[in-house]
Order: structure tokens, then C-alpha cells, then sequence
């Protein structure tokens, strides 16, 4: 079973403006930066929050503390997919208690990462809050899970899927609709 | 990066290069786990693992439990002091009886070589092999080659040198099998009496001359005399064997200055390595305590969805 890309949704410039639009959203959001921390989940949601986190220090000189969770070992469905899958990195340095911590994530979907990203995230300490930033948001949520900032919207069929190319792993910037073959 | 399909780990010497790769590349993500405030993660929630221990083990089998725990995993330690075998219960009643309990994984060490092949093949559950007599100790040999690579960045064109009683340890074989899959070079190093003549088949040089084993070593593992095992006397006396194969002030010269030496574990001060070596070498050694938790949690991860597969040997 392959994918076939179907049609291409961004590119790169507009990408980059969605980015620099969420960043002002977070920081419309949260005036004082003083307790705000970024947390990326693996993989393309950490490229993200690096550049959020990039942007954010161009703006207000501010660099906010940046971690990085892989939530492989906190999936709901280990026991239903074939191969056990690769576990990467996950580094948080810092002490979440109390902080508000801005999660992000490249694509919204299910929700059942966010899911998983949360109950981590949690097993760190006890954030006063947690901000959701998904730069795409495809629809079909099985659980109750909402984002606080979307880059676009993407209505999507389920046999689709929806891809963020990032340079640093992909070598271009742009979100594609890759369809089953 | 592969996937893991293997459902047994019995030994080294079956393992792809890309699986001992997976393998240590998984332990890095968990070693992470054991820094945390809340060292667990729910990954293997309502598996069971049963640790079956034929044969005394401290650090192994406290290492596998905590593996298992921080995994969120039900473990159960068998021992056989005070368990049912005084009754003349054999090894595979005895699993058999246990995995009426619907047992995920196995790890099993026993002082019979095969043991874990044995019980692989007569049981539905996974079998991860702690030590079947001479034969192999994975876990062991994972965790130092886990430990070298986090030292200096690579596994290839490295020499090992192994000094010690060879003859009845099983960590010498699974590093032999394991790094000699990575086209290190392995010399083996010890009174004639404890190198057999057929590790002449095996990937690895032997040498007799520590001297000749320690130059240009890039890792040394000690051995430990394992005089529990010795049925027969391999040489004249302890005095003698430090004599010639102990690591000390003078014989480290050999040795390049950032060479890594490593130790099993539990070390015999004044036999295999000098006491006043203890500041030298006793960081790298605690290390590979940790490391062997990571390493057992990735291995234990890797198997834990392989229970019922069909083996296709």
C-alpha cells in the first residue's frame, strides 16, 4: 500500500506566513511570557516549535525554554499496529509545574496523539495550562480534543492524509494531500 | 531504521546488525525514562512478565524487574531456592505451570546451556534469555556495546580485548557474537586452561599476553572469575592469575589513554582489576548499571507484542 500525492495546499511562503500568524496569536494570547514554555512533539512538531520559538525571540528578545516529547511509549493502539515502532527523544530540561505550556503539533487529526502528548506531559509536573497549536487541522476528532490556534483548516477524507514537508527534514516547506494507491 | 520481528531474544550470535542497532537505539529513548520525576511510562500497561530465575542473580533480575516496571508491565520473580523444583518439579513443568497465567514474556536464566532455547520452543510466550550457562547473555552484551557507543560514537574498527576466565562466560561470547557483527576486531585474553580450542572458530584473536591484548585497545572487558562454576582447579593459584591477568597501575600503561574498561559486575577487587584502579574505572562500571535498565526496557518493549506469533524458523 503506497500514497500518491493528490494536491498541493501550501507552499512555502505561505507557510511561512501561517507560522509567523500563529506566533502572533500565542503572543496575543499570553501577554506575560514569564511562565510560558514551547513543547514539540516528535517529529515536525518540534521543527515548528523551534521556529516559533525563533520568531518569538525576534519579537519580544525573549527565548522561551523548548522541549521535546516522543509519545510512542503513551499510544493508545500498541497492541493494534504491526511493528513495534521507533522510539525517539524525548527532553524536557526545564520544570513544567505552573507553566503554560504551548504544545505543538504539525497535523490535527484524531486527536489521540494529543491525547498521548497530554498524559505525558502531565507525568512531568502539573502545568497551569496547556495551549494546543496544530499548524493543520484536518477534522475527523474521535476524541474530544479542541486546538487553541490553527494554522488552516483542511477538510480531508479519511483514506487521504495530510503531510507537512519541513526543510529541515524534507529539504522544502510546503503541506501536501497524499491519497491511497 | 527496521522493525523489530523476532520473538525470542535467545543470543547475539542470531541477530542482525540492523537489529542490535535497533535495539540500542531504542534504549537511548529509555533511558531518558529513569531521569524523570515519574520514572514510568505506559507502554507495556497490563503485560505480564515473569522473570524465571534457575540461578542466583541480584543485578540481572533486579535490572529486568525495574525494566518491567517502569514499563508499567505486572512482573512476577520466580526463584528456584524455596520454590516447588525441591519437590522435583522439572524446568518445563514449572514454566508450564506459570504460563497458565497468560505470561507475556519470559526471561529466563538458567545453568544449563540450550535452556533458553529449550523453553523458547515449548512455550507460546516470549523468552528473553538472562544467561543460559556458558552459552549467551544478550542483555549483557547489548548494555556494554550500549555503553561504548555512547562513548565514543561508534561500534566499527574498534579492538576489543576480553581478558579473562573465557572458557565459562557467557558474556564473552555474546560481545564476541556482538561486536564482531560490526567488524570490530575481538581478542580473547587468559590462562590457556580458560580459553578453549574452539574459540579458534569463533570471530576473535586469542592471545595469552595481556600485554598483547591491551595495546591499542580501544575497550577492555574484565571478566570475573567465576569460581562457582570452576569444577576443577585452571590454575595454580589466585595469586598467580593476578599476577598475569589482573589490570593494574603498571599493566594500564598498555592501554590508550581514553580507552573504556568495562566490567560485568560484581567486581572481585585485587582479582581482576587492583583497588587503587577503583576511581579509574568504577564510574564507567556504575554506568553500565543504567544502562543495562535501558537496554532491558528496549529489549522487553521490542518483544512485548510478539506473544502468540507463529516463529518461522
Amino acid at each position: 500500500m503506497g500514497y500518491r500525492e493528490k494536491s498541493k495546499i501550501l507552499e512555502e511562503k505561505e507557510l511561512e506566513k501561517i507560522i509567523r500568524r500563529l506566533t502572533h496569536q500565542i503572543l496575543e494570547k499570553n501577554l506575560s511570557l514569564e511562565e510560558v514554555c514551547l513543547i514539540g512533539i516528535q517529529r515536525r512538531g518540534v521543527f515548528l516549535a523551534q521556529r516559533i520559538r525563533e520568531l518569538i525571540f525576534q519579537i519580544e528578545h525573549k527565548k522561551l525554554p523548548l522541549g521535546i516529547i516522543d509519545i510512542t511509549l503513551y499510544r493508545d493502539d500498541l497492541t493494534v499496529i504491526g511493528p513495534t515502532p521507533e522510539v525517539r527523544k524525548t527532553e524536557i530540561n526545564f520544570d513544567i509545574n505552573g507553566k503554560v505550556v504551548i504544545l505543538v503539533d504539525d497535523v490535527l487529526f484524531t486527536g489521540r496523539t494529543v491525547r498521548a502528548a497530554l498524559d505525558e506531559i502531565m507525568d512531568f509536573g502539573r502545568p497551569r495550562r496547556i495551549e494546543l497549536v496544530v499548524l493543520i487541522d484536518r477534522g475527523h476528532r474521535e476524541l474530544p480534543i479542541r486546538a487553541d490556534f490553527v494554522g488552516k483548516n483542511i477538510p480531508t477524507a479519511s483514506s487521504e492524509t495530510v503531510e507537512l514537508r519541513l526543510k529541515e527534514i524534507d529539504g522544502r516547506d510546503e503541506v501536501v494531500i497524499l491519497e491511497k494507491v | 531504521m527496521g522493525e523489530w520481528q523476532k520473538k525470542h531474544l535467545l543470543g547475539l550470535k542470531d541477530l542482525s546488525r540492523e537489529e542490535i542497532e535497533l535495539i540500542l537505539n531504542s534504549a537511548q529513548a529509555f533511558k531518558e525514562v529513569s531521569k524523570r520525576e515519574v520514572k514510568k511510562v505506559p507502554a507495556l500497561r497490563g503485560k505480564t512478565i515473569i522473570n524465571l530465575f534457575f540461578e542466583p542473580s541480584t543485578r540481572t533480575k533486579t535490572s529486568f524487574e525495574l525494566a518491567a516496571k517502569r514499563l508499567s508491565a505486572d512482573v512476577v520473580n520466580f526463584s528456584s531456592s524455596g520454590s516447588s523444583l525441591a519437590k522435583g518439579e522439572t524446568i518445563l513443568d514449572t514454566l508450564k505451570n506459570i504460563e497458565a497465567y497468560s505470561v507475556d514474556i519470559f526471561v529466563i536464566r538458567h545453568s544449563f546451556s540450550g535452556a533458553a532455547l529449550y523453553l523458547s520452543q515449548r512455550t507460546n510466550s516470549c523468552v528473553v534469555n538472562a544467561g543460559d550457562g556458558q552459552n549467551e547473555h544478550p542483555t549483557q552484551a547489548l548494555l556494554d556495546m550500549f555503553t561504548v557507543k555512547e562513548k565514543l560514537g561508534k561500534l566499527e574498527g574498534l579492538k576489543v580485548a576480553i581478558i579473562g576466565d573465557i572458557f565459562h562466560s557467557r558474556v564473552a561470547r555474546s560481545n564476541i557474537w556482538g561486536f564482531s557483527k560490526f567488524s570490530s576486531s575481538v581478542y580473547v585474553c587468559g590462562p590457556k586452561t580458560l580459553i578453549p580450542k574452539y574459540f579458534e572458530t569463533l570471530p576473535c584473536k586469542i592471545t595469552y599476553s595481556l600485554k598483547e591484548a591491551l595495546e591499542d585497545a580501544q575497550v577492555v572487558i574484565m571478566l570475573r572469575i567465576q569460581k562457582e562454576r570452576m569444577k576443577g582447579v585452571f590454575f595454580s593459584s589466585e595469586r598467580e592469575y593476578v599476577n598475569y591477568y589482573s589490570l593494574n597501575e603498571e599493566n594500564l600503561k598498555f592501554l590508550p589513554k581514553e580507552a573504556l574498561v568495562l566490567h560485568p559486575g560484581p567486581v572481585n577487587w585485587d582479582v581482576e582489576i587492583a583497588s587503587s584502579l577503583k576511581e579509574r574505572v568504577s564510574n564507567l562500571i556504575l554506568e553500565q548499571v543504567s544502562n543495562g535498565l535501558a537496554v532491558r526496557m528496549a529489549v522487553l518493549y521490542l518483544l512485548a507484542e510478539k506473544r502468540g506469533y507463529e516463529v518461522i524458523d
